[in-house]
């Protein structure tokens, strides 16, 4: 209550200059150079949420000509050169520059800081360094893709890259090598931030299990990237300077390529994933108002996948001539690998027994992910098993199985997190039953599309391939419909989470009574998190059957 | 005169907390770098395994003068490195100032030889390629081609450190270090010492593999 | 944890030994003894790296989530070489 209006003397006080204090989007000032030139950890991470959706868009649209091709047998749409161009462009710019960075530098920026009681990361400005370098590596990857595109595949195999392949292929893996450089300093940053900026009381199993998995998923950033990069770089090399260390000509091995690239490329998924994982950890708790199952489990399970993740990558190479042998053991740490991801999903579901549930929109998420992962990763055993890989290697099986998992994992996941979120980012609600909507349109629309893959890949319909026999046509055009619907699912909530930004209800501190401590602070919060820094006395996930009575706000 | 009070970085609350942040920083990122240099000592060994006569061979072409000074300047350089993180502490300007100098002028000594050693490897024909010097195995280029990227790697991080030292010794310079405040030069010795231990192992790599 | 740096003459004869270390890396290549010349030579370097490490670097005396980091990057580079080498090793092998 303001007594200062009725005073005389100030009787055009602006009722603003009582109102809150101001938050992050208004401290520091809100021209562009502040927003280019800051170090606070949140705008950081919008930087990034701006500039992935940037890079999703295209690698959509290439993606989008690629299911229209499909619908009809023939290659009438596009030339093999041009489709080869297309996959190449989806795959990289959905790779590094969307899934990559996806939730640990938009969500984990924002979030990592404040869920630990802290003002910021430990090296904002090498934070900031890192967007730079992901905008950097983006333009080289623009640049090629503006200047003809690259024809080789996400996988840059030798020796078509590096000997043969007559496109901008050095530029594409130059505009990887740095955005990767970007995303080894986030990692760097986030194991930092965990292991030093912990508010009192705060030990490691309190944490919540999203700062679990998004340190499991550092350690893969800081330990695989570097591998990716000086691969690229050999390759390059080989490929400006005839310096071949893979060119069979010299006595040089093609596989070496793919054993140095997959080491990084098969833990990646991990990263793709575990921060998806993270996500879920968080919304399934607090819409079911319940403690975790097993926490110490999960915790756990995290950085078994980041660990595991690193001796699974001959899976990739059953077929490459590879030794049999190094095949078996490759094919049997698959599987262990499967084992953590497993315990995640069986917890996640025994935290939803009993709980009791709410169906907002980072649930419908959540219930999306558990659903469509546990799919992708059993189908992952299937290829995992050697024998059934030889026949399903470079079919649309793998296709679908990868698609389960980062388009029906992450994507989902990513979408629930910022729908989860997104009071706390933007101090606005979205429309729930908008949100609802889309979510569930969603899930439709992906099962269409990435369904029939599998069954058209066991049938024996190649990847990669734009022209096809016409039995396989049904399948295909069940897949491009199913795109469309996708498509549209996704535009939704771009639309609407744009409309709240002006006009969505004003978002309280905790609209969803959530446990956690980003929740303890305004939304949107001020730009040092937290007025005092918090002190913690007991674990994560505090959710109590009293608890439970609480109205969980919805917005509008 | 030593400055003792450095004002802690925003985000941190203390001194000991943004010291130790920056020693694990650059112990994180050192980890980065043996996975980055590792891909080639990776490729190295596959190759060496498969053709050890055409590594053999090729090592002979090197000039082992050449490697081993340049691999006693490092080592020389690693005592001069971490005798300036010991004047740091003890609060001895002149001196880290002076140790910095001396590691940086052997982190220069190191960057001639090897270029005048580059320079005698082209002359001999030794980069790959459709003029590689005649008479070696086929297989001698891969050889090569890793010498040139992993010195050529490694002189590129040598120069980053003196980068990196001479901005330290102008800071030095200007009394920014002392007892209690000394942590970029700790951190910036721990990266010196990094790329003098890729060397350690670069040495007997390529130089060393058959002399006798 | 702060980790104190040691005294000179600590340096110095640690210096010293790692000269040392390399007269003899240079010797014993110049002697042919089969395959025990990459064991050597090997063997060297990696002393010659953990003196680096342990004195140098203060590894001797810092924490042990240092300890953990400096092997975390090491293991990484072993599990990578091991199981590569997994494969070369094994091929053409018939049974």
């Amino acid at each position: 209550m303001n007594t200062l209006v009725d005073s005389p003397a100030i009787l055009d006080e602006s009722p603003l200059k009582t109102a809150e204090p101001p938050n992050y989007l208004q401290e520091g000032g809100s021209t562009l150079k502040s927003w280019l030139l800051t170090t606070d950890h949140k705008r950081i991470g919008i930087l990034y949420l701006y500039s992935i959706i940037f890079f999703f868009l295209i690698a959509a649209v290439a993606a989008a000509l690629m299911r229209m091709e499909l619908i009809t047998p023939p290659g009438d749409m596009v030339s093999s050169e041009m489709y080869n161009r297309l996959f190449t462009i989806h795959g990289v710019l959905m790779v590094w520059f969307f899934l990559i960075p996806s939730i640990p530098a938009t969500l984990g920026n924002f979030v990592i800081p404040m869920m630990i009681g802290a003002r910021d990361v430990s090296f904002p400005k090498l934070n900031l360094l890192s967007w730079y370098l992901f905008i950097a590596g983006g333009l080289f990857a623009l640049g090629a893709i503006l200047f003809g595109g690259v024809d080789t595949g996400w996988t840059f195999y030798t020796p078509f890259s590096s000997a043969y392949s007559n496109t901008h292929v050095v530029a594409m893996a130059t505009g990887v090598f740095i955005a990767g450089f970007g995303s080894i300093l986030t990692g760097l940053n986030f194991i930092v931030t965990i292991h030093k900026m912990r508010c009192p009381g705060l030990t490691w199993f309190r944490l919540p299990l999203f700062i679990w998995s998004l340190y499991a998923t550092s350690i893969i950033l800081v330990l695989a990237t570097p591998v990716l990069a000086i691969t690229l770089a050999l390759m390059a090399l080989e490929r400006i300077w005839g310096l071949g260390i893979f060119d069979p000509k010299l006595g040089g091995d093609p596989v070496l390529f793919q054993h140095l690239f997959w080491f990084y490329s098969h833990p990646a998924v991990y990263i793709m994933i575990l921060p998806g994982m993270a996500v879920v950890s968080e919304t399934i708790t607090c819409f079911s108002r319940k403690q975790i199952f097993g926490y110490h489990f999960v915790a756990f399970a995290s950085v078994a996948i980041a660990i595991l993740g690193f001796v699974a990558w001959g899976h990739h190479m059953f077929v490459s001539s590879q030794s049999i042998y190094a095949g078996m053991v490759f094919s049997m740490t698959s599987f262990l690998v499967s084992v953590p991801s497993a315990v995640k999903v069986f917890n996640w579901t025994m935290t939803l027994h009993r709980g009791s549930i709410t169906f907002h929109t980072p649930m419908l998420y959540a219930l999306g992910f558990i659903g469509l992962f546990t799919v992708g990763g059993l189908t992952g055993l299937f290829v995992a098993t050697l024998p059934v890989d030889v026949h399903l290697t470079d079919t649309y099986f793998v296709v679908a199985h990868f698609h389960y998992i980062m388009v029906g994992g992450m994507v989902t996941a990513f979408m629930g997190g910022l729908h989860y979120w997104w009071p706390k980012i933007s101090g606005r609600m979205y429309p729930e039953k908008l949100g609802q909507l889309a979510a569930l349109v969603m899930y439709i629309g992906f099962n269409l599309t990435f369904f029939p893959q599998f069954i058209m890949g066991y049938l024996g319909m190649p990847r990669r391939y734009h022209a096809y026999p016409e039995e396989f046509q049904i399948y295909h055009v069940l897949s491009s419909a199913g795109a469309s619907i996708l498509g549209a699912a996704y535009l939704l909530p771009f639309i609407y989470l744009l409309w709240s930004l002006k006009h969505g209800k004003k978002a309280p501190a905790n609209p969803w009574q959530a446990t956690g401590l980003e929740w303890q602070t305004p939304s949107p919060p001020p730009q040092h998190n937290f007025r005092n820094t918090p002190v913690v006395d007991r674990g994560p996930y505090d959710y109590s059957p009293e608890k439970s009575e609480e109205e969980v706000i919805y917005g509008q | 005169m030593a400055n003792s009070h450095v004002a802690v970085a925003e985000q941190f609350d203390d001194m000991p907390q943004q010291q130790e942040a920056s020693t694990l920083g650059m112990w994180t990122f050192l980890a980065t770098e043996v996975l980055f240099f590792g891909g080639m000592f990776m490729a190295y060994i596959i190759y060496r395994n498969l053709y050890p006569h055409a590594f053999a061979a090729a090592s002979g072409h090197t000039i082992l003068l050449y490697g081993t000074i340049n691999t006693g300047i490092l080592l020389t350089s690693s005592l001069t490195m971490a005798m300036a993180v010991y004047a740091a502490q003890q609060s001895n300007q002149k001196w880290v100032v002076r140790y910095l100098l001396l590691t940086i002028f052997l982190g220069c000594c190191f960057l001639v030889i090897k270029g005048f050693e580059y320079h005698d490897d082209l002359k001999e024909h030794l980069w790959p390629g459709p003029n590689f010097k005649q008479g070696l195995p086929v297989q001698a280029q891969i050889f090569w081609v890793l010498y040139w990227a992993m010195t050529g790697l490694h002189a590129l991080h040598v120069t980053v450190g003196l980068g990196l030292l001479s901005v330290l010794a102008w800071l030095a310079r200007h009394g920014k270090f002392s007892e209690h405040y000394n942590t970029p030069v700790e951190v910036s010795g721990l990266y010196w010492h990094f790329v003098d231990i890729v060397w350690i192992f670069l040495y007997p790599l390529l130089y060393l593999i058959n002399r006798y | 944890m702060k980790s104190h740096s040691l005294g000179p003459k600590t340096y110095v004869i640690i210096w010293s030994a790692l000269m040392l270390l390399l007269f003899l890396t240079w010797g014993i290549a110049q002697i042919n003894l089969g395959p025990l010349n990459v064991v050597a030579a090997l063997t060297v370097a990696v002393t010659k790296m953990l003196l680096v490490i342990l004195y140098f670097m203060h590894v001797r005396s810092s924490s042990r989530l240092t300890w953990l980091f400096v092997a975390a990057g090491f293991i990484w580079l072993l599990i990578m070489i091991d199981l590569t080498l997994s494969d070369y090793l094994t091929r053409g092998i018939v049974r």
